[in-house]
């Protein structure tokens, strides 16, 4: 596992559907679950959509 | 890093605090419990609460593993590494909590002991495997995200046929904390803690899901919503529980979609039940005796299990009479209500296990907040 730059050994044993290049969330030493990017990039567009929400309700110039 | 910068942008914390302000009513409280040590750490750490409107409280939950690790647990520890003679392992966190004779397992090291600090459970099995000729123990601590890597390592334990090799297991439940806490006289008569709603925990949804939390949102009129840990994790859920508030609904809410569903880690959850089982009762610090909160090894297993294998009995050790912990952790009394906070109790010298690791909610303030509401006095 590559951690911002730095490596270590995590076990996948919980995770065994895991594969190089997917992103991991790591506890003690194991792999507890998966970052499922498409949902990631939901929840940012949500925050998003608020940015957008409150741009569009401020009074206009 | 990936996944962890964008959900700390600050401009966006601005607009999330921007749309609470708006949307909390202004002719009501809204109090909702962060149930989980790292949601605590977080709303420090990133400065949360100063985002919240004055009506919008955070009230700390029990969700921190060492914080309700009680002393007489500790204790037994110490004794297999003093008195048995055997090598304890242990996360680095237990290692500075407080236990009898004001000793904790790191003074009881300096006596002697044989305490060993580890980085998960596997490493504990390979000292247990460079060390054929001593018995090892793994204290092992913490709630369902450190139970399935202990269950693993006893698994491998059996399949190896090591016989240096147990486990004293201290792990403990969340939903039945969460619900111990809502049956509190405090929360259910005096209402001197009013609960509107939960943050349900990030790294322990991953492995038990959404689904156990449904029983309080039903149960109980509670709102949950499980976020993440990272500061816009936390505010966005405040913000979703604002609204469920407003509404009047009390639905589990998952804003950590990224890695939680509603089944959670189904091999995880099988590897746990294959060696554990339901403990009757357990001591936790600050709640007291609950009710089938905890696990114990399945008698399958009972080789690997350090209380039957030493024949260690559980004896109960009050708490430092100073010490506010029981009430910090029912969410009755916040760290700055305690008269020893900062003073007598520093994270370099703990007296009470809220200010020994990071996601206590003492150890949290004492870092992030402290300045803020202790005059500054010239010497």
């Amino acid at each position: 596992m590559n951690l911002g730059g730095i490596r270590k050994d995590v076990s996948i044993e919980l995770v065994p559907e895991a594969q190089v290049g997917d992103y991991v969330i790591v506890h003690v030493g194991h792999a507890i679950g998966m970052i499922d990017p498409e949902e990631a990039e939901r929840t940012l567009a949500l925050f998003g959509e608020m940015s957008a929400a409150m741009a569009a309700a401020e009074p206009a110039p | 890093m990936k996944y962890i910068d964008e959900f700390r942008d600050g401009e966006v914390a601005r607009k999330i605090a921007d749309r609470l302000a708006i949307e909390a009513r202004g002719d009501r409280q809204y109090s909702f419990m962060e149930f989980c040590g790292g949601h605590t750490h977080a709303i420090s750490r990133y400065g949360v609460r100063e985002l919240l409107p004055v009506n919008v409280r955070m009230i700390h939950g029990p969700g921190c593993p060492v914080c309700v690790l009680p002393i007489g647990r500790v204790d037994m520890a110490i004794k297999l590494a003093l008195e048995h003679e055997v090598i304890v392992c242990t996360y680095g966190d237990t290692m500075r909590v407080p236990a009898s004779d004001s000793l904790s397992l790191t003074k009881a090291k300096a006596r002697g002991g044989d305490i060993r600090m580890v980085y998960s459970a596997a490493d504990a099995l390979t000292v247990a495997r460079d060390n054929p000729e001593r018995q090892v123990v793994f204290f092992a601590i913490g709630f369902e995200t450190t139970t399935p890597p202990t269950a693993l390592a006893i698994l491998r334990a059996q399949r190896e046929g090591l016989k240096n090799f147990s486990v004293l297991c201290c792990h403990v439940l969340t939903p039945s904390a969460i619900t111990h806490i809502l049956e509190s006289p405090e929360v259910r008569q005096y209402g001197t803690v009013p609960i509107d709603g939960f943050i349900g925990p990030a790294h322990v949804s991953i492995v038990i899901g959404s689904g156990p939390y449904e029983h309080f949102a039903e149960e109980y009129r509670k709102p949950v919503v499980i976020a993440g840990f990272e500061p816009l994790d936390v505010m966005q859920a405040i913000l979703m529980l604002v609204r469920q508030v407003n509404d009047g609904r009390a639905h589990v809410e998952n804003e950590f979609t990224r890695a939680v569903d509603r089944d959670g880690n189904l091999a995880a959850q099988q590897k746990v039940s294959e060696v554990f089982e339901l403990r009757p009762s357990f001591e936790w610090r600050g709640l007291g005796e609950v009710p089938y909160s905890a696990l114990k090894i399945r008698p399958a297993f009972a080789e690997f299990d350090a209380e039957r294998r030493f024949g260690l009995g559980y004896r109960p050790v009050a708490d430092n009479k100073a010490c506010e912990c029981g009430a910090i952790l029912r969410g009755v009394k916040q760290p700055t209500d305690c008269r020893i906070f900062g003073t007598v109790c520093t994270p370099e010298n703990p007296v009470g296990s809220c200010m020994v690791s990071s996601e206590g909610a003492c150890a949290a303030h004492y870092a992030y907040g402290r300045f803020k509401d202790i005059p500054v006095v010239t010497a």
